[in-house]
């Protein structure tokens, strides 16, 4: 993939999707994309406040295939219970990074500014590397993953992502659009 | 009242109703065979699993009642893969549970260890893996609800041997408990409304109808509705029976191998009223070049449907039978419909069944010398007349189960359909071997109507064992295998797009011998090598109620299957028998 492949663009859609917390669920979804030739940009599941549910956030990729299809699909599946789309706009994103950077002595000081520019913390401190965690918006860890790059990245992980509506939105029209109405 | 688990599994099975289960045991469902021994249930030892999967395919195809087949892990469950996967296309009702090694075993690569429910989760409507033998009713409930609600689809439960035999107090549940599980049933109104205007306002409107029609048992709603608004009505491959043949609105069938006027119909609409029917390539050929006149009405209980492949003008999530009663009323609400508004419309349709019906030489003489000297000018036997015989020869409530090919489309076309639940075929899988096993489950459910398949030389020879199943089991179904000595279809394909290139297409007319085959499995085995052979040899059969029948029909092996739409052409680039030269769908509005 070209580095403009994996940006975040127009064609990814952002689905938040209540399942029943049961063995196999993902399995589920991952296959119904897999066997549908649906393509998913990042995935992120967890539990929720309520222990019989699960929230899965994919980011699907609608060039391949029209949204419609692919939430009236993943609605067919049983244990899906729930399907919203959250606009980038009616939404709050965020998205977890760990990295380790190459730093040595001379330079560890700059990259260390600029974990506390993105409001990061240090979680681990080796010879001539740290291990960085930051949190935010996708745009923002993005941003904060190319300014790592020169420094030279020797492991990172992202945790793709998450996603909650925004209040004011929330509040005037309910909840996420619910996807699984659009006719 | 404590069970073990796989008692409260029979149990269960009992309390759905189920009075017959297809299957065969093995060690990691042995718990489960036990108590069979003691249930009310009849149970029916096939020769392979794929038998059990396609019994309870044409079981629940011939009664609209869930079939159920059981299985052994690991070679049992892989075998019924096919069975599930064409039921899942097909979208038939099926329950089936497997055998699988004891939890503590799953994940070892233990004997006869299978990933049943990963294997089989992209062809299954739900799969659950128990784990506890307290779940037991509660899965069993929620499987045969799923299985049966909704767009219906087989359902599979993996049964592990140590769940099996531990204990559990039985219950049995008032409900389900399925939080994402909620499938349609009344249309919007509003949508309705808006079909029964452009039903109102069409000059050139067809009926498109579909398997939903059969699933929701919407036959005689939708014949209320044909006989209301004077409506025409193509019934697809997997509609065959819907809609009675003899109706004079009734166009016959659409798609690839669909007569000229179903096909060209649909073409020349400006409505298509979609009830339960899915857009299949088979039908639509090139979708860019299907109906392009024509506003669509999209009736479905799968809301995935809807749009999928043609974004209708009106979109329709609900039961069909629900929704074409409210559209009747919404319709009748308008007063009596002139039906002469659609008198130029029905009177082109007239025009091209008469001028291209489905046809073929009955009189040409054998053109190979397959069938020895001296033959060449007897009449070959063509595979049309064979089946035009046999609907003469057969109750109008016969069951006509098919194999795959062109015996199958030969099946479709000649056969004139009456009753809903009287085709049973394997349409969107296309599976050869399914004639046989699902014969015998057809008339599993309903041994008072005469059971007739269709096969072909090729599929036939894919499961036919399991006419064993059904002379031990005392189930008379009757089977005609048109023998054309090839896999026809993949030859006519050679034939019409290879250069008659054929390549790995012939079987001979007598390897095996099918009569010796038939005989040897408990069945009378009768063969017909010329036209005047036809009826006696029908005759015979049909008085035969004791044990299953094959009939070897010894077919013309050129015989092609017309009318033709090539695979991704257009509708409108069929193509009809040579006799009929080349019709020119323009020229013809
Ligand atoms: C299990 C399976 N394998 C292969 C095919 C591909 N196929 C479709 S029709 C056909 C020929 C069937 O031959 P036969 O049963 O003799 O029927 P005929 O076309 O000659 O009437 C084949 C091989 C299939 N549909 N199913
Ligand atoms: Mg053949």
């Amino acid at each position: 993939m070209s580095p403009d492949q994996m940006a975040y663009g127009p064609r990814h859609r952002l689905l938040s999707v209540l399942v029943e917390n049961k063995a196999g669920v993902l399995a589920r979804v991952a296959g119904l994309f897999s066997r549908r030739g649906y393509n998913i940009y990042s995935l992120a599941v967890a539990p929720t406040d309520d222990e019989r549910f699960s929230r899965i956030s994919i980011v699907v990729d609608v060039e391949s295939s029209p949204l419609e299809q692919v939430v009236a699909q993943l609605d067919k599946l049983i244990n899906v219970v729930e399907i919203g789309e959250l606009h980038p706009d009616e939404a709050r994103e965020a998205e977890l990074l760990l990295v380790s950077v190459s730093a040595d002595a001379g330079q560890r000081s700059q990259v260390i500014q600029l974990v506390g520019v993105f409001s990061g913390r240090i979680v681990d401190v080796g010879q001539d590397a740290i291990t960085v965690m930051v949190a935010g918006t996708p745009e923002s860890i993005d941003d904060f993953e190319n300014l790592m790059r020169p420094y030279g990245i020797a492991g990172l992980q992202r945790t793709g992502r998450i996603a909650l509506p925004k209040l004011d939105e929330k509040s005037a029209s309910g909840a996420a659009t619910p996807a699984a109405n659009i006719a | 009242m404590e069970l073990t688990g796989a008692q409260a599994l029979v149990k269960s099975l009992e309390m759905e109703g189920v009075e017959v289960i297809f299957g065969l045991p093995g060690g990691a469902i042995l718990p489960v065979y036990d108590p069979i021994l003691d249930s009310p249930i009849r149970h029916i030892l096939v020769r392979h699993e794929q038998g059990a999967g396609h019994m309870a395919e044409g079981y629940a195809q011939a009664t609209g009642r869930p079939g159920v087949a059981m299985v052994t892990s690991g070679p049992g469950a892989t075998n019924v893969v096919t069975p599930l996967a064409d039921a899942y296309m097909d979208s038939i009702p099926l329950v089936c549970v497997s055998g699988q090694v004891a939890t503590s075993a799953i994940g070892t690569d233990a004997f006869q260890e299978s990933d049943t429910t990963g294997i089989t989760l992209g062809v299954t409507k739900h799969n659950w893996l128990v784990t506890d033998a307290a779940d037991i009713p509660q899965v069993v409930r929620e499987a045969f609800h799923i299985a049966t609600t909704g767009r219906p689809g087989p359902v599979l439960i993996d049964f592990p041997k140590d769940v099996a035999n531990s204990t559990m107090e039985w219950y049995w549940p008032d409900g389900v408990d399925l939080p994402g599980y909620q499938p349609p049933s009344h249309a919007d109104p509003a949508a309705i409304r808006a079909a029964a205007a452009l039903v109102l306002a069409a000059e050139r409107p067809v009926i498109y109808a579909g398997g939903g029609i059969l699933k929701s048992r919407a036959s005689e709603v939708l014949r209320e509705l044909v006989d209301l608004t004077g409506i025409p009505v193509v019934t697809t491959l997997m509609a065959r029976g819907a809609f009675p043949d003899s109706h004079p609105l009734s166009l016959g069938m659409p798609g690839m191998h669909g007569n000229f006027t179903a096909v060209t119909s649909m073409q020349k609409a400006d409505l298509l009223l979609a009830l339960g029917s899915r857009f299949d390539d088979r039908v639509t050929g090139k979708v860019s070049a299907f109906a392009p006149g024509a506003k669509v009405v999209h009736v479905d209980i799968d809301k995935a449907e809807i749009g999928k492949v043609r974004r209708p003008e009106v979109g329709i999530l609900a039961d069909c039978r629900l929704a074409i009663e409210a559209l009747v009323e919404e319709i009748r609400a308008f007063g009596p419909i002139d039906h002469s508004r659609l008198a130029p419309w029905i009177a082109t349709l007239r025009r091209w069944q008469a001028e291209f019906p489905c046809t073929y030489d009955r009189h040409e003489p054998a053109s190979t010398g397959s069938a020895g000297s001296g033959a060449s000018r007897r009449p070959t036997l063509k595979p049309q007349f064979v089946i035009e015989t046999l609907r003469a020869l057969t109750p109008p409530d016969t069951i006509l189960v098919s194999g795959v090919g062109q015996h199958q489309m030969w099946a479709s076309q000649y056969w004139s359909f009456e009753y809903p639940n009287t085709w049973v075929n394997s349409g969107g899988l296309g599976t050869m071997g399914f004639a046989v096993p699902a014969a015998i489950g057809a008339k599993v459910g309903r041994p008072d109507r005469m059971v007739w398949a269709v096969d072909g030389d090729g599929c036939f020879q894919m499961t036919a064992q399991e006419l064993a199943t059904a002379t031990a089991e005392r189930i008379p179904v009757k089977i005609a295998i048109l023998n054309n000595a090839y896999l026809g279809m993949v030859r006519q394909w050679q034939h019409m797009f290879y250069e008659e290139r054929y390549s790995e297409v012939y079987l001979s007319p007598d390897l095996p011998d099918y009569v010796g085959w038939a005989e040897s499995m408990g069945c009378i085995g009768l063969r017909v090598e010329s036209p005047e052979e036809v009826t006696p040899a029908i005759e015979k059969a049909n008085e035969i109620d004791d044990r299953p029948v094959v009939i070897d029909f010894r077919t013309d092996s050129m015989e092609q299957v017309f009318p033709m739409v090539p695979a991704g052409a257009s509708n409108d680039d069929i193509v009809v028998y040579q006799s009929q030269g080349t019709s020119d769908a323009e020229a013809l509005q």
